[in-house]
């Protein structure tokens, strides 16, 4: 019995260990943009946010983030009420989040390397299986993160009404910018 | 056997922690934070009078306000489309949260000019507060009738009125906002038989938002300690607002034609309830002036 307990110790001592050093593969956000871009007949719509929220577990490739909607900074306030309240109801979905795996990183590669994220976009409370194509560059035990892509709004039940839908693209630009620092 | 099921057992475990779900670790990282509530009403104004709602830094309103005349005046005045009063306005925001403005309406020729301050913020999260606070106040200058019109020697003191009001309103849900109008009105000069200097009145007003960008509003003024003989009515209008990015469209019938505050609120001459009514509208466009600073 004493036998079993101390190896139990060892045990737990051990997976601990493991655990803590896993942990040090994870990166989180030290600085970070996220821009959205709508390009349409009668004005161009854009808005920036730089409270995204991530960590990138390096070894397992796991990554996820959390975008906070209403930090979506706009040229014109009333862009930014109608935007939080009427399109993406924030009060209602606080959050943009994103959860998967990355794939194509080598932690010791140099220069741009190119990935793909796939994993599950959700946005105005709808979730879609997604594959995101960016780029990682490893930079001083940082990485650097790129990627731009669209997002289609029907995709994610957010509707325009029909007078405005010369003011808003049927899909917008999503730029990434984020640079991750070992947590 | 025992032993080796409790190390397989315990090594499950302790990997399945390793694992743990990312997401959830960044929204435990993420402390809940104040937050201000937004569009708690459409507009700069209810039905005739004013809301919470101050423009943004830089945000210029341009407000067109019109009120047909009355409904039972019957075909012969096409059921009042063939009048119409009007006020032009412009409202500007100096901070996000204190806006200037001037307007003109047809009724009594007035020229008014008003501040307003969002002076208390509903908001949720730690240290939330229940409701949102404007102090709103105004004057106005009724330039008829012209001096050589008047019954007596008017001076430019006997045209001015002043208008204070606490704009007290809170968000209760996405669609439903309530809000309390304690105001007083002081002319300078007044019918002593019918009217007092100072009159005091208790508005209550709100609005249902029936989808995204239409919503029904309501505002009441009730007024205290009214003579007598008075002979004007409580204001009380209905409206539909509907918003199509830069304008709001708010579609108005009430008892009033006035709509200047001193107008609405102690000289409504509509009974609502003998079908006396105005149908209306006012429709707003706002225009960034200044550009949000990156």
């Amino acid at each position: 019995m004493l036998i079993m307990d101390k190896i139990r110790f060892l045990l737990v001592c051990s997976v601990l260990f493991i655990c803590h050093s896993t942990q040090a593969q994870k990166f989180t956000v030290e600085k970070s943009t996220v821009i959205f871009f709508s390009k349409a007949t009668v004005e161009d719509i854009k808005a920036d946010n730089t409270k995204l929220a991530s960590i990138f577990n390096t070894s397992s490739g796991e990554v996820a983030f959390s975008i906070p909607i209403k930090d979506f900074e706009f040229e014109k306030a009333l862009m930014k009420e109608h935007f939080n309240e009427k399109y993406l109801e924030t009060e209602k979905f606080a959050k943009a989040t994103f959860q998967g795996k990355l794939l194509g990183y080598s932690a010791n590669a140099t220069g741009v390397q190119p990935v793909s994220a796939i994993g599950k976009l959700t946005i105005h409370g709808i979730t879609k299986e997604v594959t995101i194509e960016g780029t990682l560059e490893n930079v001083d035990g940082k990485i650097n993160a790129k990627s731009k892509f669209n997002v289609k709004l029907e995709d994610y039940k957010i509707k325009i009404p029909q007078l405005l839908w010369q003011n808003i693209a049927e899909q917008v630009e999503v730029t990434i910018d984020i640079t991750y620092k070992p947590l | 056997m025992r032993f080796i099921f409790i190390l397989f057992f315990s090594m499950g475990c302790t990997i399945a922690l390793c694992q743990d779900d990312l997401l959830s670790e960044l929204e435990q990282a993420d402390k809940p934070s104040k937050e201000f509530v937004i569009a708690t009403f459409k507009g700069t104004r209810l039905v005739n009078g004013q809301s919470v709602e101050v423009k943004s830094n830089g945000q210029l309103e341009f407000i067109f306000a019109h009120r047909f005349g009355r409904i039972n005046d019957g075909i012969y005045e096409l059921f009042g489309l063939d009048q119409a009063f009007v006020r032009i306005g412009l409202e500007y925001g100096l901070t996000d949260r204190l806006g200037f403005g001037v307007g003109r309406n047809s009724v009594d020729k007035t020229m008014d000019a008003f501040l307003r301050y969002k002076v208390l913020r509903q908001s949720t999260g730690p240290k939330a507060f229940p409701v949102t606070v404007t102090a709103f106040g105004n004057m106005a200058i009724r330039t008829s009738p012209r001096k050589e019109d008047a019954a007596f020697d008017i001076t430019l003191e006997d045209r001015v009125s002043y208008t204070g009001q606490l704009l007290i309103a809170r968000k209760f849900t996405r669609s439903l906002s309530l809000q309390l109008m304690p105001t007083i009105v002081h002319k300078n000069t007044v019918d002593r038989r019918i009217e007092n200097n100072d009159q005091v009145a208790l508005g209550v007003g709100g609005r249902v938002k029936v989808s995204r960008s239409v919503a029904l509003t309501s505002e009441y003024y009730y007024r205290f300690n009214v003579p007598t003989k008075n002979p004007y009515y409580n204001s009380f209008g209905l409206g539909v607002d509907i918003e199509t990015g830069g304008h709001v469209f708010q579609l108005v019938i009430s008892n009033t034609r006035g709509l200047t505050e001193r107008a609405f609120i102690t000289e409504t001459t509509g009974d609502f309830f003998s079908g006396d009514l105005h149908l209306g509208f006012n429709v707003t466009r706002t225009f960034q002036l200044k550009k949000k600073s990156k």
